[in-house]
């Protein structure tokens, strides 16, 4: 590792960056040194201010005080195209790539050079294969971007940086959608273009990718930037300790699971998706009461489709679905909810809740016809707003008022908002997606014990994430997807490079 | 983020902002005014006299407002289901039918009051019926109910036609309407209504229908925001997703949502057939139901909003017509300019001011 990095003259400085929205300070007087050809780190839970520092940076938003140097030099970015001309590329979380173009018509994308493509292509192609030879970035310029795996999108999302002379590269979350593996060839891939000279800032909630690859890092909380260490003298537990401000627990504690009956089974199910293609290829498996299954795997081998189909969101092509051994009639997720099947599905945004709506309104969405909350046609508002100010306070919502608007309240929150509607149902099975995904780590912790304890009070739970730690801290039994099949069950203490192998189609 | 996300107090979102759109709707139609040679301000004071100058004006001008609330309560019951209702028109053409029906069977045995329950059941039940196939082929087929609820109101347009010219002529009359109904089959005007307030209601056919469309609005407020099937209805409005992991059923919530915009387009015709002319005629519902579309735009799609936007475009029809006779300049024509006018800005353009009046209210407040 290069520690002397951080002694070298600064490719970027940030002095005392300041931004409000409207009543919220999301940075405070944020001052940050990063070396030229180091990798530096930047972690904080949602909401730290992370993400709208580095929009600063890329000129998305406009700091309201403080000053921005680059090579020593104080720069104004007002807009992308002027953080491009700076030398600064950024690796968005979510890829901003045209997927029926191909590599090379991406990264030319904005900088074609000229009314006519020929001579820009020419030139696009000479410089494609130059930051191939120098960087190990193979990819092939005429393959199409949907035909690519995830990893190698990534890769032109970095070569796209490249291609406009990036000599700092920010990398946002950038290992949320990939395999191990692949996570561990990006990795080698950042440390070839920090031994080239680049400067890299990664941004990630991972502590343990901050310990893997970066030279230094800072820690954000709250707006503020709370401390910048070295990472080879500082620790796992400090880190996340600095992150929120108190000591947390990185394992949860649990008692030996008690397994009961099988309350949830599953036999030769096929699901297909909207276009007509086999996701879950004949998938057959039970949950018994007691015990959480955590099903494992890259995010779309399938594991969506099959947690949509047991919540009777999907209609299956073809096998069955048993509840307290006896089959399900039909795809109706009202029905499977009488019959005590609660589900937190993967998408909060689009499904788990009405944004529009206020808090209290969906703390009921999906129960809204039982009879708590009103005789026959008519709503009990009085009745409803109480019981959903008893969930706020039970798993500590923040802020604390039923009749704000769910679009207000920070991921974390958002996401209690529905474990909270779920698990005080009491259902005797929970299906469970992404329950920590863009959940800070406060509420991770909270969110986990809860799962945990409708385990210990003999409920079956099935877990569906692509955090292979949450999978490995939480379940008792792994099953592992790729490709729409399960392709082997693991013990909870299975190593991660095994499951890994397995999550990659490699090995069963 | 945006300005569009800082919250602004309710007096600014639903006071100021609309009154300042307002404002510049009609300073835009008095360039316009003032482009053809006329005074803007004269058009301005003969618009206003015309509408609320006179208790006649004043007659007028609630007598469309009910129409329009009819039609615009009409348009928000579907929009909150995420449904865009264009065939308020055709559904009131046919609801007319069901009060006629009613009028023509009753008139002569019972006083209008007892006439009055069934003729709004039996306008409402053929608007809904009217707004059904649309309703059915959007929710089992997936037909967009934009595109059938527009060819609807054309079908409706003829079907009326032929119904009036073969069927309901009186025999040997010209003109293709039905018969005049006895005052068993007629909506008493609201004389009363008027005098309590000194105000003489003269020719005007302000009627009893106002007090219905009042009730509908509290009906429909209750609907939408009190009762499980609202709630329904605005989850699938918002969010499609949210609704199937719910467990809302699609296609039954999409065909009652338009059932009931479909009968309250059809009570419409209450007012214009049984409240004004007495005889169900041709065209008798002259654009009320497109009118619908911006006054529940304007209203935001909520009962409260509903009247007061109704209320406005009953001045603009009322006050407008009077403008045309006034300054003989000015046609019917540009009355409709003055109305997209209105509609472009206090519709349309609704949120062109916000941006500004948040750093407005954000220097001021000094945060």
């Amino acid at each position: 590792m290069n520690l002397q990095s951080s002694a070298n003259e600064p490719a970027i400085e940030l002095v005392g960056i300041d931004k409000k929205f409207g009543a919220v300070h999301a940075n405070k007087n944020i001052n940050l040194s990063v070396g030229k050809g180091s990798i530096h780190g930047i972690i904080g839970e949602n909401g730290a201010g992370k993400s709208t520092l580095m929009s600063i940076l890329y000129g998305f938003y406009h700091a309201d005080e403080g000053e921005i140097r680059i090579q020593g030099r104080p720069v104004s970015i007002r807009d992308s195209q002027a953080a491009i001309a700076a030398g600064i590329g950024m690796v968005h979380q979510h890829f901003m790539l045209v997927e029926n173009f191909t590599v090379l018509e991406n990264v030319m994308l904005g900088a074609e050079g000229g009314q006519l493509l020929a001579k820009g292509v020419a030139g696009a192609r000479k410089e494609l294969k130059r930051l191939e030879t120098d960087y190990g970035l193979e990819v092939d310029p005429d393959a199409l971007i949907e035909e690519l795996p995830v990893g190698r999108q990534q890769r032109v999302e970095i070569l796209k940086a490249l291609y406009r002379g990036a000599d700092i590269l920010i990398l946002d979350e950038p290992t949320g959608v990939l395999t191990p593996a692949e996570a561990d060839h990006l990795f080698r891939i950042l440390q070839v273009l920090r031994d080239q000279g680049k400067t890299i800032i990664l941004i990630t909630h991972k502590l343990r990718e901050i310990m893997a690859i970066t030279d230094t890092v800072s820690v954000m909380r709250r707006g503020e930037m709370v401390a910048t260490r070295k990472t080879a003298e500082t620790t796992v537990a400090e880190l996340a300790e600095l992150m929120v401000g108190r000591r947390v627990l990185l394992r949860v504690e649990k008692q030996e699971a008690k397994p009961g009956p099988v309350l949830l089974s599953v036999k030769n199910l096929i699901v297909k998706d909207g276009r007509g293609v086999t996701m879950v290829d004949d998938v057959s498996f039970d949950v018994r009461a007691g015990e959480i299954v955590g099903i494992a795997g890259v995010a779309g081998n399938g594991q969506s489709e099959l947690l949509e189909a047991l919540a009777g969101i999907r209609k299956p092509v073809s096998g069955e679905i048993f509840i307290d051994g006896k089959p399900v009639e039909a795809a109706d997720p009202a029905l499977l909810r009488q019959l005590g099947l609660a589900h937190i599905p993967e998408d909060r945004h689009h499904m788990g809740l009405v944004l529009k709506f206020e808090e209290y309104e969906n703390s009921i969405l999906g129960y809204h016809h039982d009879p708590r909350y009103g005789r026959g046609a008519m709503l009990d508002l009085d009745a409803i707003r109480r019981q959903a100010e008893e969930q706020i306070a039970k798993y500590d919502i923040r802020p604390p008022n039923a009749q704000l608007k769910t679009a207000n309240f920070s991921g974390g929150n958002q996401q209690k908002i529905v474990v909270a509607r779920e698990i005080e149902r009491d259902p005797k099975m929970l299906l469970i997606g992404q329950p920590t995904r863009g959940v800070d780590i406060g509420a991770i912790e909270f969110i986990h014990r809860r799962i945990i304890e409708m385990r210990d009070t003999g409920k079956a739970v099935l877990l569906v994430s692509v955090e292979l730690d949450e999978i490995r801290s939480l379940s008792d039994r792994i099953l592992v997807m790729f490709a729409g099949k399960i392709v082997g069950e693991k013990p909870s203490d299975a190593d991660e490079q095994t499951l890994g192998l397995m999550m990659a189609g490699i090995a069963a | 983020m945006s300005t569009a996300s800082v919250p602004l107090p309710a007096w600014i979102n639903y006071g100021v902002i609309p009154l300042l759109n307002l404002v510049l709707a009609f300073f835009f139609s008095g360039l316009v005014v003032w482009a053809i040679g006329e005074n803007p301000f004269d058009a301005l004071n003969f618009l206003i006299q015309g509408a609320l100058g006179r208790g006649d004006a004043i007659g007028f001008t609630l007598f469309y407002a009910t129409s329009f609330i009819f039609t615009g309560l009409a348009v928000a019951v579907a929009f909150h289901a995420g449904l865009f209702n264009i065939g308020a028109e055709g559904q009131a053409y046919v609801g007319g039918l069901g009060a006629a029906l009613v009028a023509l069977s009753l008139d002569h045995y019972v006083p209008w009051y007892v006439t009055m329950p069934f003729a709004v059941i039996g306008a409402a039940l053929f608007g809904a019926a009217w707004a059904f196939i649309p309703a059915w082929l959007q929710a089992k087929r997936g037909s967009h109910v934009v595109i059938t609820t527009i060819m609807f109101n054309f079908i409706a347009a003829t079907l009326m036609v032929y119904l009036l010219v073969n069927v309901f002529i009186v025999p040997g009359k010209m003109a293709p309407e039905t018969r005049t109904f006895l005052a068993g089959g007629q909506l008493p005007k609201l004389d009363w209504l008027m005098a309590l307030f000194g105000l003489k209601l003269g020719p005007a056919p302000f009627n009893v229908s106002f007090i219905i469309a009042l009730v509908m609005c509290y009906l429909v407020w209750l609907l939408i925001w009190r009762t499980k099937l609202g709630y329904e209805m605005r989850t699938l409005g918002v969010s499609p997703t949210a609704a199937v992991y719910a467990g809302i059923p699609y296609v039954r919530t999409v065909i009652i949502a338009m059932l009931i915009s479909g009968g309250l387009a059809g009570m419409m015709s209450l007012n214009a057939v049984m409240g004004a002319s007495a005889r169900l005629q041709v065209e008798f519902v002259a654009g009320a139901g497109f009118v619908g579309i911006a006054v529940s735009l304007m209203g935001r799609s909520h009962p409260v909003g509903i009247i007061l936007a109704a209320i406005l475009f009953g001045i603009l029809y009322q006050g407008g017509a009077d403008l045309s006779f006034e300054m003989p300049n000015i046609t019917r024509d540009m009355i409709v300019v003055i109305q997209g006018l209105v509609i472009f800005f206090a519709g349309a353009l609704e949120y062109m001011l916000r941006p500004a009046m948040v750093r407005l209210y954000q220097t001021a407040t000094g945060k």
